[in-house]
């Protein structure tokens, strides 16, 4: 592997000077990642419904109980050993036909949210997930927590209809205000015309993709 | 402009068609005179659905669509998404690919120069909201080369679908590498002039410094990420934290707000997020000159672990039956954080995509940061976070 024969720019005369002059820096993690089994062992010593959960790819995962969501979210917050500061990503997941480890059991109806979060101080990751039923989907809000989460949570509402009691403007974010249904489900039904417009070609279909 | 009057306060709808909005973004400001009291973004006016589109498309399908979630970063948008798909096939033994070296530098490669292109677009289009209008041309005017580069060896000059999954979809044309060391000496001497011209000036500074000032906390709960983060003051790059590719052989430094702009400024003013962005173009540079100096020769073969730049064969057999499970892989774009959450079923479609972007994100912050800053201020605010539009939809 060859050295880069370029000096830092920092270096070069008549570059950024005087205050402008960048300094090297270095990654400001002061504190020290925690395993996933330490984790786990924290939050369930605190909430005891929830649950490890692994997919066949290896991903892992705590499972908590949606009514537990934002006092979750406060602990993993709060906690200065886990610290978990960022939220990166919050999914909306319809588990309608997602496939079921055992065959016979009956399909899955709920919808669930995944948090994916990350601390800026230790430098550690986690996954969160809560599913919620179908026929009533709440998760309580945790915009107070993160505030990124207000977004999140209303492209969340839109294309899934899962409802977060505690959020301050829980409104549609990227469909119309007016459009009927969440078209992430898995059993959405396009519609046949929005507006007085005509959607649906003559002989198309929409219930399921084009190959399956 | 719709006007409402109700006391004191007017409420205005500052776009969804205004030169400042980089795009189709509608603020709904309310506004006592000139100070914002309360703004709330208004956002979809280009949601185009690509995460449904992508639940009915195979894996390998998925790539041009990422070039537009962010146009100005395609190859980026490209190189977050195949290094998703791949982490996902690496967690099986039959299914892991191997990528040849080369292909990992020219995607590293390939993807500073994208980044170098999309600073020059935020950067130029940031003097032209501040009232300046020639160093938006001279940026242009680089980036214009950097689109020449791709457009020789991928065909395209905006939306290139250039990575696969396995690697790149063709080697470098030939000559390339002196073309990108030629143009990268250039841009250094062009950067020099651009720093002397605009960023130094008085006027300009007054514009930005201490406006619109973000504290680390806030960005952080609020999700700011990439130069956003950093303008803050947080020395946080996914680059060299959580490396991909083949980021950790290479040096770099992390360029971090300092309240760059004296005593005038604040930490995590505009004038902050405008020099981190201004510094990372040089580090880019920098990382350029590495990948090629570290780059493999060419093997002429398609799938040869090291010299060649493809296994596009073995990728295709792998996306036919990818493992279950789910995956969310974050990579640094140039406007930050983008994430793929991929959950697979075992099918050949993606059960879900959901695509983290670092524009819709920072869009959320809005609406704590922008009462009590004047109009004016708004547009420098928009400029400093460089929203590309097309992301924040999806």
């Amino acid at each position: 592997m060859q050295k880069s024969k370029w000096p830092a720019h920092g270096t070069q005369k008549g570059y950024f000077s005087g205050p402008m002059s960048p300094v090297p820096s270095r990654n400001q993690c002061r504190g020290k990642a925690q395993s996933f089994e330490a984790i786990l062992a924290k939050v369930q010593v605190r909430f005891p419904t929830a649950q490890a959960g692994s997919a066949p790819n290896g991903a892992r995962w705590i499972a908590v109980q949606p009514l537990d969501m934002l006092e979750v979210a406060r602990f993993l917050k709060s906690d200065p050993e886990l610290s978990f500061d960022t939220l990166c990503c919050l999914t909306g997941v319809d588990l309608l036909k997602y496939p079921t480890e055992d065959k016979d059991a009956a399909p899955c109806t709920d919808l669930a949210c995944v948090y994916d979060l990350a601390s800026s101080v230790h430098g550690h990751e986690l996954c969160l997930k809560s599913s919620t039923s179908r026929a009533l989907p709440e998760i309580p809000s945790v915009e107070s927590v993160w505030g990124v989460a207000s977004f999140f949570e209303r492209e969340a509402f839109d294309l899934l209809g899962v409802s977060f009691p505690g959020h301050h403007d829980l409104r549609r974010l990227l469909m119309p205000p007016d459009w009927i249904g969440h078209p992430l489900r898995k059993d959405y039904l396009y519609p046949e015309s929005y507006g007085g417009v005509e959607l649906k070609r003559e002989g198309q279909t929409f219930e399921s993709g084009p190959y399956k | 402009m719709n006007i409402e009057r109700e006391g004191d306060f007017i409420t205005l709808s500052m776009g969804p068609h205004h030169p400042a909005t980089h795009g189709v973004l509608r603020l709904e400001v309310t506004t006592d005179g000139e100070v914002i009291a309360a703004c709330k973004p208004d956002i979809g006016y280009l949601h185009r659905a690509i995460e449904k589109i992508g639940e009915n498309l195979e894996w390998f399908q998925f790539v041009p669509y990422t070039d537009r979630v962010d146009y100005v970063c395609s190859m980026n948008s490209n190189h977050a998404w195949v290094l998703a798909v791949e982490s996902l096939l690496s967690t099986s033994e039959e299914t892991r690919l191997r990528i040849p070296e080369r292909a990992e530098y020219i995607r590293v490669l390939f993807a500073e120069l994208n980044r170098i292109s999309s600073h020059m677009v935020g950067l130029g289009s940031m003097t032209m909201d501040m009232g300046a209008f020639t160093p938006f041309v001279h940026a242009l005017g680089q980036r214009e080369h950097i689109n020449d580069i791709f457009e020789r060896t991928c065909g395209a000059r905006l939306t290139y679908n250039y990575m696969c999954v396995g690697g790149v979809n063709r080697d470098l044309h030939p000559g390339a590498e002196a073309e990108i060391r030629t143009f990268l000496d250039g841009l250094e001497a062009a950067m020099k002039d651009f720093n002397r011209l605009i960023s130094t000036n008085n006027i300009f500074k007054g514009r930005l410094a201490g406006v619109a000032a973000i504290s680390a906390e806030d960005a952080i709960s609020y999700g700011l990420v990439g130069p956003n983060l950093r303008g803050s003051g947080v020395d946080f790059d996914l680059r060299r934290d959580r490396p991909y590719g083949v980021y950790d052989r290479i040096q770099f430094d992390v360029p971090v707000g300092r309240c760059y702009a004296g005593a005038k400024g604040r930490l995590g003013d505009s004038y902050d997020r405008f020099v981190v962005r201004l510094l990372e173009v040089l580090e880019s540079i920098r990382i350029c000159r590495q990948a090629l100096d570290q780059m493999p020769p060419s093997s002429g073969k398609e799938d040869d672990p090291v010299g060649g730049w493809c296994v596009s064969k073995a990728a295709q057999k792998a996306l036919r039956k990818p493992p279950v499970g789910e995956v969310y892989f974050r990579c640094e774009n140039p406007r930050g954080e983008t994430g793929y959450r991929i959950v697979s079923d075992g099918t050949k479609f993606p059960y879900r995509i959901k695509i983290r972007t670092g524009s819709f994100t920072a869009l959320s912050i809005f609406e704590k940061v922008v009462p009590g800053l004047m109009i004016a201020d708004v547009v420098t605010l928009i400029g400093s976070f460089d929203i590309v539009l097309p992301e924040v939809d999806r």
